[in-house]
């Protein structure tokens, strides 16, 4: 009876021999990541997210705002990831170009909260207006904000409400929204409103011209610059699997693609690839101030 | 080289269906590198077969023979251009001119933006240009038939007089399809064949000086694509478009083609159906293919089941009330709504009952299959989910109003609206997931696609909400309320309104991309086939619109209100009339 167990045993731990002439590469952390997650399921579905902030090498002071917000809202059977992020870059060369960004972001994020409250207060509140309409009337009331604050300022915004599955994106600006997916995926989610980024649209330079052209840091579209604002609002899929990068100029114009998301894919929490992405720009020369928010959606 | 035949497609037995097959044969005498040549023809063959584009043939289907290749594709009935221009005793007008090549950069566009490779065309010269019957371009002869001439004159592709400069140094980019396009219209506009000039001598031979009837504005924009050095030409075919179109509107060329178009369309208004079946009443379904037959329901009572190819009757099957909904196909059963206030299920090869099941109200819901349920609606104010195996209801969900909505199952969850404005979302099990409240009734059938529902109200609203959530997106505003159901393709999603129009509206953005007004409301809905889009609308019309611009295509007359959605299947149109015919058309 015992050698019959036993021999059960040893065919067990019996290693397995290949032929001699075969050599097997082992697993990268990558590739082992992509399975072991796959496995892992969250329970509610959230929102997790990190976020960095410099100065950079050769500005003086910060006129970059960052904001994030997340939770889950819970009804009595199911509940729903709700996030705010919000990216702003103040104007350089304009006074008060930190209270532009600053008063933006905070105007946004009051206005959104104030909205979702009583929601989160009683589930069975409905919210009946359209995500896409509550975000028009928010970079609405910003763009008074920011007039009223700093007169004469200016300040980018790129803002991401997330509900369920569907991020609500505003942007008006040059700060930018990546959908990062696996396989090198770096998707631009936004355009730019710069007079560079026009011009390369309509193939009057190419995107080498346009990252080394004198007037790249000239926005035609900004917040707090003029009465009419045609902000771009869309909504789309959040990126699964996957991950939302918001920066400023100072992360994007700094460090190419391929190296954000290596980073990116590399790094073993989002904080950290903040940091790093942070830390590659100053590295590169931190020409200016530098905001990264990286958000996931797991579940 | 190789030939093409013109042959005719026998598994359509009972109509003409012509097809181009083209011959190319492997004369390597290394079987090596034949075997390479098959390969890539091969290979070339399952690129093709991808692309769906009106100006490229669709490819049928391909084989090997021996050390011969064939391709079957798309027969097009026309010419090529440079029999045209051969053949016009004077020189080609600007009109022609101009809107073929805006079509030809639409097509390389199209090309050049493929993912994940770009295809480069690699010879556009205009014996590889045809023009059908309706005076639009197709590009025929692609880099497949290449690797069969290599070899043959050195390595050089594409032809000589019309290839740029860097194509002879083995480097083809678009760029170099844009250089032959300016060559190509330059052959066109002054007549001078470039295969018997010097090369690159363009800049020597400015089109006016040939022609002084072309107008300024379009000869600089041929000498910006026939620039000597690629970085000056333009850096798209889209770009070079942009600067056709803005040529054409400057000296008004344009509106006169935009006349001339109207009056292609008025031509091919005169479409004869293949077949049509008359019903003893009106049609406001919509007919299902399955099998080989079309099963549509009608208000005399009855579903019909006919042959595909002829529309003869195969059967019909009569019921208490009238059919208004769209059948659908399972197994070898077709199952339908009455408004005998029945579902039944009828077998598609003899059009004998197999079941029914009695509700307490019309079914006016188009039936659902998934996951071994049908799905339907009634006027009982339920909606349905009845096993297949069991015939028994594994669950009826209440609502506070008649279901006329057909529902949509994705992600096992069940959506459909109701006629006091209700939306429901109920998981597999029949429980409430989330509900939205419209101001008015919600008739038609939503569309899911990444985790977004859209659908429409009486209240003149299409709604985008989180299909997961229910909360809402972004709405758009319609003149008037629409129970018509939307389609959604390519990030557009496409409705009718009971104002008279069809609407494409941006699916992330809720921007209008385009709207076409009929003369009357429009209830039918949408389909996608291709590129077109198919519509019918209260005045009679079934209309085709080209689906990313909204322009018509062709319209058909029907001698009554259309309010089914049209059936597109194989380049045939399917579509009931409240004149009591179903019609059969060539899409």
């Amino acid at each position: 009876m015992k050698s019959f167990f036993d021999r059960f045993r040893s065919k067990k731990t019996q290693p397995l021999v290949g032929p001699a002439n075969i050599s097997t590469v082992p697993l990268s952390d990558q590739q082992i990541q992509a399975v072991v997650t796959q496995e892992l399921h969250f329970e509610p579905s959230q929102l997790i997210s990190g976020s960095s902030q410099s100065i950079g090498r050769q500005r003086d002071h910060n006129e970059d705002c960052l904001f994030t917000f997340s939770t889950s809202m819970g009804g009595e059977k199911h509940s729903y990831p709700l996030g705010l992020f919000i990216v702003a870059d103040g104007m350089g060369g304009h006074q008060y170009g930190e209270v532009a960004s600053s008063t933006a972001v905070r105007t946004l994020a009051s206005y959104f909260l104030k909205r979702f409250l009583p929601y989160i207060a009683n589930p069975s509140e409905t919210i009946d207006e359209p995500l896409q309409d509550l975000m028009r009337t928010a970079i609405d009331d910003a763009q008074k904000a920011v007039m009223q604050a700093a007169p004469g300022s200016g300040t980018t915004l790129t803002a991401a409400l997330i509900l369920g599955q569907q991020m609500t994106i505003g942007h008006v600006g040059d700060s930018r929204a990546y959908a990062i997916r696996s396989g090198g995926r770096m998707d631009a989610l936004t355009r730019d409103h710069s007079l560079v980024k026009r011009l390369e649209e309509l193939g009057q330079i190419t995107s080498d011209e346009a990252a080394a052209h004198p007037q790249r840091n000239v926005l035609y579209r900004a917040l707090g610059q003029g009465e009419v604002l045609e902000p771009d609002i869309f909504t789309s899929p959040f990126p699964q699997p996957g991950y939302l990068l918001m920066c400023s100029d100072g992360l994007w114009s700094v460090i190419g693609n391929d190296a954000i998301y290596h980073i990116v894919q590399e790094a073993t929490s989002l904080q950290g690839a903040c940091q790093t992405l942070i830390t590659a720009a100053n590295d590169a020369g931190g020409p200016d101030n530098i905001t990264a928010v990286l958000v996931q959606l797991i579940n | 080289m190789g030939s093409v035949y013109r042959a005719r497609d026998l598994h359509f037995p009972n109509v003409v269906k012509l097809v181009a097959v083209k011959e190319m044969i492997n004369r390597a005498p290394d079987p090596l590198v034949r075997k390479t040549i098959v390969q890539n023809f091969e290979r070339e063959a399952n690129i093709l077969a991808t692309l769906n584009h009106p100006s490229i043939p669709r490819i049928y289907d391909y084989f090997s023979e021996s050390n011969r290749s064939y391709l079957v594709l798309e027969f097009i009935n026309g010419k090529d251009l440079e029999a045209i221009i051969s053949e016009t005793p004077g020189f080609m007008s600007e009109e022609l001119v101009l809107s073929w090549a805006i079509e030809l950069c639409d097509v390389l566009h199209f090309l050049h933006t493929h993912k994940p490779d770009p295809i480069i065309f690699r010879d556009m010269k205009p014996s590889n240009v045809m023009v059908n019957l309706s005076q639009h371009v197709i590009l025929v002869d692609f880099g497949i038939a290449k690797p069969f001439f290599a070899g043959q004159k050195g390595t050089m592709i594409g032809t000589e007089g019309y290839s740029p400069p860097e194509q002879y140094r083995g480097e083809a980019t678009p760029l170099a399809d844009i250089y032959a396009l300016g060559a190509t219209m330059h052959h066109g506009l002054t007549k001078r064949d470039p295969r018997l000039e010097p090369p690159f001598s363009f800049g020597e031979r400015p089109v006016r000086k040939i022609n002084p009837a072309v107008s300024e504005e379009l000869e600089a924009v041929i000498n910006t694509a026939l620039q000597y050095n690629p970085e000056d030409r333009f850096p798209s075919a889209e770009a070079m478009k942009e600067a056709l179109v803005m040529a054409g509107r400057k000296t008004g060329i344009l509106d006169r083609i935009g006349g001339a178009a109207a009056s292609i369309h008025q031509t091919s208004s005169g479409i004869k159906p293949l077949w049509t079946f008359q019903c003893e009443d009106e049609v406001r379904g919509s007919p299902i293919l399955y099998d080989g037959a079309i099963y549509i329901g009608s208000y005399d009572h009855n579903v019909y089941s006919l042959n595909v190819a002829d529309g003869k009757l195969n059967w019909k099957y009569a019921t208490e009330g009238g059919v208004v909904t769209r059948p659908a196909a399972f197994e070898g059963d077709i199952y339908f709504g009455s408004e005998d206030q029945n579902l039944h299920v009828v077998s598609a090869r003899t059009g004998k009952a197999v079941w029914t099941y009695f509700t307490d109200g019309r079914v006016r819901s188009s039936p659902r299959i998934a996951e071994g349920h049908v799905f339907f609606g009634s006027d009982d104010q339920k909606l349905y989910a009845i096993n297949l195996m069991s015939q028994r209801p594994s669950w009826r969900f209440e609502t506070a109003a008649p279901v006329r909505s057909t529902p949509f199952i994705a992600n096992e969850t069940v959506f459909a609206g109701t006629e006091n404005g209700d939306f429901y979302c109920v998981d597999f099990r029949g429980e409430m997931k989330w509900h939205y409240k419209a101001k008015m009734a919600v008739t038609s059938s939503p569309w899911v696609a990444d985790g977004v529902v859209y659908f429409v109200s009486l209240d003149s609203s299409l709604y985008a909400l989180d299909a997961k959530s229910g909360f809402v997106i972004w709405r758009f505003r319609m003149g008037k309320g629409s129970i018509s159901s939307p389609y959604l393709t390519e990030g557009l999603i496409f409705t009718g309104s009971a104002d008279g129009c069809i609407y494409a509206v941006d699916a992330r953005t809720a921007k209008e991309s385009w709207r076409f007004k009929t003369e009357h409301q429009v209830s039918s809905s949408p389909v996608i086939y291709k590129d077109s889009l198919y519509c019918g609308s209260a005045d009679g019309n079934l209309y085709c619109l080209e689906y990313r611009t909204g322009r018509v295509r062709w319209k058909f007359a029907t001698k009554g209100p259309i309010t089914g959605a049209p059936l597109v299947y194989d380049d045939i149109v399917y579509i009931g009339s409240t004149d009591h015919i179903l019609y059969a058309l060539l899409a």
